[in-house]
């Protein structure tokens, strides 16, 4: 039986804009268990990375108004003071963004900064040492000696991200949040993270948390995927069930966008439109207005979580209805 | 029937020069391109792919006549860049266009979509009422309302911005687009309708593309023929579905295995999956640019540059150990 590791219980974020607010992110709900990959996918703007942030608890700060709960092992984040949260920064939730650059420092070896980290636990230096190189080795860092010694400038961005992942290995978490962690990186070295990410999670039983907008990457190591529109999940299932079954007229379109075939198989499947900015909270699906199949219903009434088996949820009134 | 050649490259290269010493001057060169030669038919989609840094922006760049090639020669549409005058590459200039990855930042943020759809036939000296005309038509060809005519960029999304790019690009009715990652910047569903936009421009109009782009779903979805480029060297060639599915360069292939499927049941699949980074184009060495990470290298492979082989009819791959199915 799996144990579940995080949960967001009825997550809301708003920002305060000029105009009154944005709604970022709406009642999301979603569970990661220990040692699975869970990906949330969805086009930019639909509150993905927010949902990342707001766990770490890295928002800006002062213009968002937050509601609902971040459960992590039980206990909710949200009410963590700040010391709590510098604990379980790093040593229980690790996290990897898209760019390594912005989050090594331009002055200080590679090596040196992760030891800096190992330093902490009252160890020699020559056991640091040991240590990151360790680590080095264990994301396949290519002459891991050497580069150990290099400046992040000198690296490529394939061992910029694997600097990166062993730094956040250093710290064993059980729980990686990985924003778009290959989004900058060509496909063969993108080839090679994801197999990293693989071992990781097989030999260390580290949960992912992978927030992308690239189906590719999701079919290639995501257990479960939660797939986002306009700040809210409309729709969460087994990778295999979200690629095969899929329940959200979204998720469907979203499917069938996908470039699978050549050409001579016919044209893609496009949605008209754009993804709306919400601005007011009505009740309404948030994706009434360019859904193919709407309804009058769908533009006044909030759909409810419909569950379509143990493991599959999706919002939308057609299912509801099909249900009944 | 014969088919018409639009763009032709032979032996074509672009090397930059860096000079190294301050008094004992040493220049070394970064090739770039690396003698190329490529032959693209009228109507067909080619698709480039390759690393970041296999030089494939560059050549796009030479066939533009952005840069100066170093050596080698490009004709197209019947006319040799070397010995062209200045009428006719105006014309030219006007017969291919260009479409970048990023629309927000080439188009003027000044500007109304109107004029910078108009700029470049008033340039080529197109009357001001007659661009208007033609402004209003490219918008209708790629189908977007006559209301967006005097809207500023910022005001547009993704999608929509790159919809005017390839408008302008069609002010000048070319007969070949040269589309620099026309889609990666783009949201999974608009990258669909900007496909699709492409290829119906493309069936209605005739023209000739050279798609450039790292994503070999879209690649292999969209063109006719594919080129694989490593540091400077064409080093496969083919119909898509030859290159697909008989690939014979070792890089093509690990290209192709690194490639995400979009099947989950697929995920467990055989791969090789290619150690190394895509490496330096300074002080590439006389043997094939692939040996260091090719699993396949021998002496030779090092110390000799493999000639293009015809494997099978328009396919050629650039080895000396062309892999089996």
């Amino acid at each position: 039986m799996s144990e579940e590791l995080l949960r967001l219980n009825h997550l809301s974020i708003d920002y305060k804009v000029k105009d009154g607010y944005l709604s970022a992110v709406n009642d999301v709900n979603c569970v990661i268990n220990k040692g699975e990959v869970f990906a949330i996918v969805g086009e930019s703007g639909c509150g993905k990375s927010t949902v990342a942030h707001s766990i770490m608890n890295l928002l800006p700060g002062g213009n968002e108004e937050m509601h609902g709960e971040i459960l992590f092992k039980g206990k909710d984040l949200r009410t963590c003071s700040q010391k709590e949260m510098e604990a379980i920064r790093g040593k229980e939730i690790g996290m990897i963004f898209q760019n390594p650059l912005d989050s090594l420092n331009p002055v200080y070896t590679v090596g040196d900064q992760m030891a800096e980290a190992i330093l902490l636990d009252k160890v020699d230096k020559t056991e640091a040492w040991n240590r990151v190189l360790k680590l080095f080795k264990d994301v396949k860092m290519p002459d891991a000696e050497e580069r150990i010694k290099s400046f992040p400038h000198e690296l490529s961005g394939g061992m910029r991200q694997r600097v990166m992942i062993a730094m956040m290995l250093s710290r064993n978490p059980e729980l990686l949040i990985a924003d778009e962690p290959t989004t900058a990186l060509d496909v063969t070295i993108e080839a090679q993270i994801l197999e990293i990410m693989k071992e990781l999670k097989k030999t260390f039983n580290t949960a992912i948390m992978l927030i992308t907008h690239n189906f590719g990457l999701v079919a290639e190591i995501a257990d479960r995927i939660g797939i986002m529109y306009a700040g809210e999940m409309i729709e969460s299932a087994s990778v295999y069930e979200i690629f095969e079954n899929p329940k959200h007229p979204y998720t469907k379109l979203l499917m069938a966008a996908l470039p699978r075939n050549t050409k001579a198989e016919g044209r893609l499947q496009t949605i008209d439109g754009s993804v709306p900015r919400i601005t007011e909270k009505k009740p309404e699906c948030r994706f009434a207005n360019r859904c193919p199949y709407a309804m009058e219903k769908c533009f006044n009434e909030d759909p409810e979580t419909v569950y379509v088996s143990e493991d599959h949820f999706c919002r939308c009134h057609l299912i509801g209805k099909e249900e009944k | 029937m014969e088919q018409k050649v639009m763009i032709k490259l032979d032996g074509l290269k672009k090397y930059f020069s860096i000079e190294k010493g301050l008094i004992k001057k040493t220049t070394t060169y970064v090739k770039a391109v690396d003698d190329i030669s490529l032959t693209i038919n009228q109507g067909e989609i080619v698709g480039l792919v390759g690393e970041s840094g296999s030089g494939k922006t560059t050549l796009a760049r030479v066939i533009l006549n952005l840069t100066k090639k170093t050596d080698g020669q490009i004709v197209i549409d019947d006319m040799d860049l070397a010995d062209i005058s200045s009428a006719e590459m105006k014309k030219l200039r006007s017969e291919v266009a260009v479409v970048f990855q990023d629309p927000a930042s080439n188009l003027n943020p000044r500007q109304t979509v109107e004029s910078s759809i108009m700029r470049p036939m008033i340039i080529h000296g197109v009357p001001k009422a007659e661009a208007k005309k033609k402004a209003k038509e490219v918008l209708d060809m790629v189908k977007m309302d006559q209301r967006y005519l005097d809207s500023y960029p910022h005001q547009l999304s993704g999608g929509q911005l790159q919809r005017i790019a390839i408008a302008r690009a069609l002010a000048l009715n070319p007969k070949i687009m040269v589309l620099d990652e026309p889609t990666s910047a783009l949201d999974v569903s608009v990258q669909a309708q900007i496909l699709n936009l492409l290829l119906d421009l493309q069936e209605e109009l005739g023209l000739t593309y050279l798609v450039i782009t790292h994503d070999l779903n879209v690649i292999k979805y969209i063109s006719d023929k594919i080129a694989v480029m490593y540091l400077g060297r064409l080093v496969e060639f083919g119909p898509t579905k030859e290159i697909a599915e008989h690939a014979k360069h070792p890089y093509t292939r690990g290209l192709l295995d690194a490639a995400p499927i979009l099947d989950p049941h697929l995920r467990d699949r055989e791969k090789q999956i290619m150690k190394g980074d895509p490496g330096s184009l300074i002080n590439v060495g006389a043997g094939c640019r692939f040996a260091d990470r090719c699993p396949y290298a021998d002496e030779q492979c090092k110390n000799q540059m493999p000639d293009d082989v015809m494997v099978a009819p328009g396919h050629q791959v650039s080895c000396f150990h062309p892999m089996e199915d």
